[in-house]
């Protein structure tokens, strides 16, 4: 157990009479890649909210590398080192690529109540911005105004933004979101490359790139985990096979 | 906050320059009229420090306040009520007194409200400001609705000796200047800094902000407070000046106009409220000289000029030095696609 980095005790939330999420219990070890898959409705959305400060849980526990963090604001849950992408893009439209990387990386100097040197004296934030960058494969796009970019770059740049946060867990809520082809190509090769270096959470629709990078697989439907568990064992359950991926005919 | 391009630092030193020399050759220019526009420039002055520090809250902020002239008031009034009754007050009093009172109304005041958004935060520094102006507009200690005199301007004296008589019109001017000059810098150098990079995140994404590690309500809260501060030292050289202070600059319409100037001088950009005081005031001047209901023609230039120039007059000056600035190099391509075209067509 001292392997767990993240987990969660019976993660429950409700809203009003509807419950989004119910029960759900998970672990995540170091350098493991946990996705978390369900039909439109499942709750995993609500569950990465919760995960991440965006929403109070009901009821359960989230635990940090031993910390709990249930209920903490998402300003303080990212200081901890819980980095999180979203959904839908969620990026500062007039500011260019850089200056996008720069204000995440800028929130790792503790607090920015700094008035009077010039923000790109910075050195540390300069390192940090720029290694963002280039992680997410967007140098060359370094003072492009962020609304000048495609929307594969502009999902890029969304982790990009991330990265530059110095996390050690990522949280990473359908990075290929309304994606190309060749776009979650570049996506899924760049998460590939995460994985070597960060334990995180991945919700995703898209499940030739869940198959390609995770190790465990939770199920969920209905707001409650249908399976979950390592990744082929959990691809095969039959009650998944049934509910979710089909016959196994487009599963395979 | 980027650079701006050289044209515009051109453009703007210059229009420093001329008014810093307004004293000098006022007289030839307008005559008769020279004291009144000294008069007249200095009070504009000093409503372009309150918008440069309201362009902080509304337009690197995206706060909407019409608070702005609680705290211009409240430190006049401070200062009416700190100075002696008989006796001009001292400067190194007056001011901290001042300034400090405008700083701790808007600490107070942003900490009831920093949580609300939008409309919501718009009505909250309006019931606020009001409450303020009603307890200058319907209590006797500082003359109520009529208003109240101060002794005399603040003196400026060190070990005894006078550094600055700010009753001379002239020094006022001077001052004035010097001072809106000073809280412009001042203000841009915060905005270069990492604090301004939080605010216009703030702006553009209050959430990701959030997401990404800090607490936008400190960042808006120490904004507002900043932005509050420095309307209250607007309301020190305007309370030095007029020597008067009336319930009328507590009020939500000094505020608002106030807003506009910002609007119209070009949201978040610092020089542009400042080019749009003097604006604001030049129609208003112009306007009222024609017609008593000034504020109908000057409706529908606010209205024109959001239409045809949404970023305000900044962004008219921006698009000018643009074209200012790249006219060579489009020649350039000019003569390139001519001298390419004859080779097209020997292709042919």
């Amino acid at each position: 157990m001292t392997d767990t980095v993240l987990r969660t005790d019976h993660l429950t939330k409700r809203f009003g009479g509807l419950t989004a999420v119910k029960d759900v219990s998970i672990t995540v070890g170091q350098r493991e890649v946990h996705a978390i898959i369900g039909p439109n409705g499942a709750g995993k959305s609500t569950m990465v909210n919760m995960l991440t400060g965006h929403l109070p849980p009901s009821e359960g526990q989230i635990l940090f590398r031993g910390r709990d963090i249930t209920g903490m604001p998402p300003n303080r849950i990212s200081q901890i080192g819980i980095g999180r992408s979203f959904q839908r893009t969620n990026i500062f439209p007039s500011f260019t690529c850089r200056e996008n990387c720069w204000l995440a990386a800028q929130s790792r100097l503790g607090n920015s109540f700094r008035f009077f040197l010039p923000a790109s004296r910075y050195q540390r934030v300069r390192t940090l911005a720029e290694k963002g960058l280039e992680l997410c494969g967007l140098s060359h796009r370094a003072d492009t105004p962020a609304s000048a970019i495609s929307h594969g770059e502009q999902r890029q740049l969304e982790i990009g933004m991330v990265l530059a946060t110095e996390p050690d867990f990522l949280v990473l809520d359908e990075p290929m979101a309304g994606m190309g082809q060749e776009e979650s190509h570049r996506l899924v090769s760049l998460l590939r490359r995460l994985t070597t270096d960060y334990p995180l959470v991945l919700v995703e629709h898209d499940m030739d790139a869940v198959f390609s990078i995770a190790d465990t697989l939770t199920v969920m439907v209905n707001g409650e985990v249908l399976a979950s568990g390592p990744l082929d064992q959990v691809r095969s359950d039959p009650a998944v096979q049934e509910a979710y991926l089909g016959d196994g005919e487009e599963a395979y | 906050m980027r650079s701006l391009p050289r044209s515009v630092q051109v453009f703007l030193l210059a229009l420093t320059v001329l008014l810093a020399f307004y004293p000098v050759f006022g007289e030839m220019l307008v005559g008769d009229r020279y004291d009144y526009w000294l008069q007249k420039l200095t009070s504009v002055m000093i409503l372009a420090i309150m918008a440069v520090s309201l362009d902080l809250l509304v337009g690197v902020t995206g706060m909407v306040s019409i608070a702005h002239a609680a705290f211009f008031g409240l430190a006049g009034y401070t200062m009416v009520m700190v100075a002696p009754e008989w006796d001009a007050g001292s400067i190194w009093i007056l001011l901290p007194a001042a300034v400090l009172a405008a700083a701790l109304a808007a600490l107070v005041m942003g900490v009831l409200i920093i949580r609300t958004h939008g409309i919501f935060f718009i009505m909250a520094t309006i019931a606020f400001s009001q409450m303020i102006y009603y307890i200058f507009h319907d209590s006797d200690f500082a003359g109520g609705s009529d208003g109240t005199y101060l002794f005399g301007a603040p003196t400026v004296e060190l070990f005894g000796r006078e550094l600055l008589n700010l009753s001379d019109r002239v020094t006022l001017f001077y001052v004035t200047l010097v001072s809106l000059l000073l809280v412009y810098l001042l203000l841009r150098t915060m905005l270069r800094a990492p604090f301004g990079r939080v605010l216009f995140g703030i702006k553009e994404n209050e959430e990701r902000v959030r997401a990404m590690g800090y607490n936008p309500l400190y960042y808006k809260l120490v904004a507002f407070v900043i932005g509050g501060t420095l309307a209250g030292f607007a309301g020190v050289l305007s309370a030095t000046q007029y020597q008067f202070i009336d319930p009328s600059q507590v009020n939500w319409h000094l505020s608002a106009e106030v807003l506009i100037m910002v609007i119209l001088g070009g949201l978040g950009t610092l020089w542009g409220p400042i080019l749009g005081a003097f604006a604001f005031e030049g129609l208003h001047y112009w306007f009222s000289s024609m017609t008593r209901y000034w504020e109908l023609p000057m409706g529908v230039v606010v209205i024109l000029m959001v239409l045809v120039l949404p970023k305000g007059i900044a962004g008219g000056v921006m698009w000018v030095a643009d074209k200012l600035e790249r006219r060579p190099s489009q020649k350039v391509q000019r003569e390139e696609t001519a001298a390419g075209r004859p080779m097209e067509v020997k292709h042919d």
